[in-house]
């Protein structure tokens, strides 16, 4: 019997108007029936190509220029339009990154999903509705027979992917090409979804190609991988042999590069130098050279071949490696510096940054003439953190937690609608005019989006100087020098400056945006998502980069980012959002080891681990359900809607923030743990002051 | 482009760990500029390339040529009058006895300096009210833009006939009255970019920084919103050149000796009855050609600037 997918020494290219990009070259790859074969690599890897290459579905000016493809024994490779609109959607199908783009703003939930029915089955509408239905119900889309009216843009994230699945599946393909399936959406609602997939393959068999950059995600429900770099494949082997025995150096320094919650945070991570290769310039030996350490001239000189002693496990390397055995990173991140600590006690009584019940509600407005204010989206409510000379204080939450809210009213940006921010005591939206402008040369922030936060129409060197510029500090030579100083301190040559932003990589321009946040030497730096729009292999460059830069300037930062292990590697302290308040707080460990608040220990549950054995023996999805909506949140506790243990205590009364430990603070009825003695619920308001300073001591 | 590091030797590798031979940063790759990328895109649209070359032989042909070629284009000449084309006036003559194809030149230059003046007045007053209404939001913007909306409901024609009936202007007047009506559509298209520039990341990271607005404004909004004013500029001409012929035939011509195209088919519309096509065809040859050429260089400049249509 043939495999369900066999493609045979397949290469793409991509023509542009003066180049050709060879995206995909020579790649074989083979799915059996039921099997989930996991295809892993960087962006631009090729990866998507690949998967666009099987359905016929490349963009304008691709073309497969060699190989076959062949589903189910027959060839997909130079089949005509018309032959091949009968295979997408029937025979092989593919379910897309971005759900909000790749459904029809205009067109029902219900006709959506019948569509392909009534296309490759021939079905009547109403048949082609009831199948919809159907396979509504498999994806696990609640009330399905109310959302077939729904449009697209009514249903979340989650439920909008959802419908993806079901559309993928209505005619019942044998192989589902799944490109990033989950990678537009939060970790709680990637671990349904997940499970969806998987259910769905185990009950109808159908060959599944899942195309990630995420080594977690593949590493419990495939049975192979495949790990592609800048167009090739680099090592193919079984899902456990690849992570306990990986041959090739970029698999190996990929999953080393990868922060994990277990790690030690003093330490800095591997990180693979430089960037991918130009595509349309392929280097003539081994694409990887140029990063790997283990390169000769054999390397830059011939490409390796995919070879191996065992068929199932191939690699293309001159000089392979034997395992995950990298030599442990020497370089220890130097520790907060003691200077900062000392700086800390110094500052009589209080605190660096103090925000204090901040609240931020954006009006829902209605009617177009008098525009009436009828609701609120409580973005931020009621949340009271501090921050200490040198310290680092994380921020995690799901999308919509109110994190990079808060985040812009710490930095000015935003102005909270009640509560206080205070700056060494000082409020800073008191401030105006001259004394404000002086205060945001201590306020720095760092955006997530490289490709957002940079003026395109401006120069590094002009985009450098800019904040000396406005801040009008020192003279243009001294600016100047400050400039280059930074740009070599954040690893760019020094002919970066004449450059404009779009002629940088990702993590060229991440670095560029974290020079320009540190070169007011500012007090307190707030870092949004700053790792999160990067490659895997790019996030651990920056990742250390951002370490060592606050622990030279000495600065404090406030990192936000979805990914706790990010966020762990980075901070001293976490603090835990859900839906507008901070649930829980306390140090990178106690968070880590002894979360206290249910959620914090679903969250940390439903991160996918690059580990095939402690990813396949998770036995639950984490959290239920979607978030609630920030406009009419929850009554009491607003985890109560999706919390295993809520009671109805949970839904009149809300909790307040209990010290659990020194420094660790949790919102919670019926905690995983008991709390601190000697504190009812009356007593954490008062306790705080005092837990905190504890906290000091404790770091 | 792309160069690759060279690759040390095998014994220093092995020496060093994980710091490759590539900076840490990686290389940064020489790409065209922006501008350079647009120009490029630009000149390989072939119709954009004829129409800029159409727009730069009208110039020529209209500035240089009454150099080359001299003709009476102020004294009337009862015994040439309405002459077919032949003999010294290749184009024939008009009712006065001015030479048609010299007519045309002189006809042009006001025609383009209508278009270009018209055009540089409403884009400079409807960039700085478009941005200024977009960045200030709120009751300001409400209000900028109600004025703009109450202006465009203003049947702009029926003023200008009324002006028509009592006066003919000069070519400075002439491009005010149309540049006064015309800067309504680039601040309101540069208003809509401006509103969404201002959420972007890099506007926020200058208000991080303390800028002020005025550099907001001039630094980052404007700039990053010039694209799209470019591309309206074009139109703009075209649209004024336009303009300045409905008003020259419909009587709101140029004060004597000027003259436009317009003021000529005006004229024109006289004598067709006639048969005196040399009348009519070159000049209205002319204002097509110029009006078009415009149009395809917008339409590439579109293109161009475009990003998502940019295939690089």
């Amino acid at each position: 019997m043939p495999p369900a997918l066999e493609v045979t020494d397949l290469s793409t290219h991509i023509k542009l108007s003066r180049a050709v990009v060879q995206a995909v070259g020579n790649v074989d790859l083979r799915i059996d029936e039921g099997e989930t074969l996991g295809l892993v690599g960087e962006s631009g890897c090729g990866k998507s190509m690949l998967g666009l290459s099987i359905l016929g579905l490349l963009p304008n000016g691709g073309r497969i220029v060699g190989g076959s493809i062949k589903a189910g024994g027959r060839e997909l490779v130079g089949l005509p339009e018309r032959e091949l609109r009968r295979i997408r959607g029937n025979e092989v199908a593919m379910i897309f990154q971005d759900s909000l783009s790749s459904l029809n703003p205009t067109k029902t939930i219900g006709e959506q999903v019948s569509e392909p029915v009534r296309l490759h089955r021939g079905a009547s509408r109403r048949e082609a509705l009831e199948r919809a239905l159907e396979v509504l119900e498999l994806v696990g889309l609640p009330q399905p027979r109310e959302r077939l009216r729904d449009y697209p843009h009514q249903l979340s994230g989650g439920l909008r992917q959802r419908v993806m699945i079901a559309i993928a599946l209505s005619c019942e393909p044998k192989v589902l090409i799944a490109d990033e399936p989950t990678t537009a959406l939060d970790v709680t609602i990637q671990a349904q979804i997940l499970s969806v997939l998987d259910g769905l393959r185990e009950r109808l068999g159908m060959a599944t190609l899942l195309v990630t950059h995420d080594m977690g995600v593949v590493a419990g429900r495939t049975s192979r991988i495949n790990v592609m770099y800048a167009g090739r494949l680099v090592e193919t082997a079984p899902t456990e042999r690849l992570f306990s025995a990986m041959r090739h150096p970029y698999t190996q320094a990929l999953l080393a590069s990868i922060p994990r919650l277990e790690s030690d945070n003093t330490r800095a991570l591997v990180s693979i130098p430089g960037i991918p290769p130009d595509l349309t310039k392929p280097p003539s030996g081994c694409r990887f050279a140029s990063r790997c350490p283990r390169a000769t001239r054999q390397c830059a000189e011939q490409e390796p071949p995919l070879s191996g002693d065992d068929p199932s496990h191939r690699f293309a390397c001159w000089h392979p490696v034997d395992g995950p055995e990298i030599r442990t990173p020497t370089i220890a991140v130097r520790e907060r510096s003691a200077a900062a600590l000392r700086a800390a006690s110094s500052t009589n009584g209080h605190h660096l940054l103090e925000v204090v019940d901040a609240v931020r509600e954006y009006p829902v407005t209605a009617g177009t003439l008098m525009r009436r204010r009828v609701n609120s989206v409580k973005a931020v409510s009621g949340v009271s953190i501090h921050l200490d000379v040198g310290e680092t204080l994380g921020l995690v939450g799901e999308s919509g937690c109110g994190k990079t809210t808060l985040g812009k009213m710490i930095v000015g940006v935003e102005k909270p609608d009640a509560g206080r921010i205070l700056l060494n005591g000082a409020e800073v939206f008191r401030l105006r005019g001259r004394s404000l402008r002086r205060v945001r040369r201590d306020l720095q922030m760092m955006f997530q989006d490289p490709y957002a936060s940079l003026d395109p129409r401006m120069r590094v060197q002009a985009i450098l100087r800019e904040p000396l510029v406005i801040q009008d500090v020192g003279s243009r030579r001294d600016q100047d020098r400050r400039v280059r100083g930074l740009l070599d301190e954040v690893g760019l040559p020094a002919n970066a400056l004449e450059r404009y932003p779009h002629e940088f990589s990702g993590g060229q321009r991440q670095r560029i945006a974290l020079a320009r946040a540190v070169i007011l030497e500012p007090k307190v730096m707030v870092a949004d998502e700053p790792v999160s729009a990067l490659d895997v292999s790019i996030r651990s460059q920056v990742l250390n980069l951002m370490k060592r830069l606050q622990a030279e300037h000495g600065m404090a930062s406030i990192v936000i980012s979805h990914d706790l292990a990010v966020v762990k590697y980075l901070s001293d302290r976490i603090g835990v959002m859900y839906l507008g308040k901070l649930v829980e707080i306390g140090t990178g460990d106690q968070i880590y080891r002894t979360p206290a608040h249910p959620y914090t220990e679903a969250l940390i549950r439903t991160i996918p681990l690059p580990d095939p054995v402690a990813e396949r023996s998770k036995s639950d999805v984490g959290i239920r359900g979607e978030l609630p909506s920030p406009v009419n949140p929850p009554s009491g506790c607003r985890f109560r809607t999706r919390c295993p243990r809520a009671q109805s205590r949970c839904s009149e009364e809300e909790p307040l923030l209990r010290p659990f430990g020194h420094g660790h603070m949790a919102a919670c009825h019926f905690p995983l743990q008991p709390p601190a003695e000697g504190n009812g619920a009356g007593g954490a308001v008062a306790a705080a002051p005092d837990v905190s300073g504890a906290a000091e001591a404790a770091t | 482009m792309a160069e690759y590091a060279p690759l040390p030797d095998v014994q220093t590798l092995h020496g060093t760990p994980p710091i490759g031979p590539t900076p840490e940063g990686g290389e940064v790759q020489v790409i065209a500029s922006g501008w350079k990328l647009a120009l490029r895109e630009f000149l390989d649209n072939r119709l954009a390339v004829v129409g800029a070359l159409v727009l730069i032989f009208f110039v020529l042909f209209c500035f240089v040529g009454p150099l080359v070629y001299h003709t009476n284009q102020t004294l009337t000449n009862p015994l040439i009058t309405d002459l077919p084309p032949g003999g010294g006036h290749p184009l024939g003559t008009d009712e006065n006895g001015f030479d048609e194809l010299g007519r045309i030149m002189v006809g042009g230059q006001t025609a383009l300096e209508v278009g270009f003046l018209a055009s540089f007045i409403a884009t400079v007053v409807g960039t700085l009210y478009g941005s200024i209404a977009g960045l200030a939001g709120g009751i300001v913007d409400n209000v900028l833009m109600r004025f703009v909306d109450i202006l465009l409901s203003i049947p702009f024609l029926l003023i200008v006939l009324v002006l028509a009936t009592k006066y003919s202007a000069t070519v400075l007047e002439e491009a005010l009255i149309l540049g006064s009506f015309s800067w309504l559509v680039p601040a309101r298209l540069v208003r809509g970019e401006v509103l969404t520039l201002r959420e972007r990341d890099f506007v926020y990271a200058a208000r991080v920084m303390g800028s002020r607005r005025s550099r907001l404004v001039v630094r980052h909004l404007i700039p990053n919103a010039l694209s799209v004013v470019i591309v309206n500029v074009t139109f703009q001409i075209a649209d004024a050149i336009l303009a300045l012929a409905y008003l020259g035939f419909l009587g709101f011509g140029l004060q004597y000796p000027s003259v436009s195209w317009g003021d000529m088919l005006g004229n024109a519309q006289n004598y067709v009855s006639e048969g005196y096509w040399w009348l009519v065809y070159p000049v209205g040859g002319c204002l097509v050609a110029v009006v078009l050429a415009c149009n395809l260089i917008g339409d590439a400049l579109r293109d161009a600037f475009d990003v998502r249509l940019r295939r690089r």
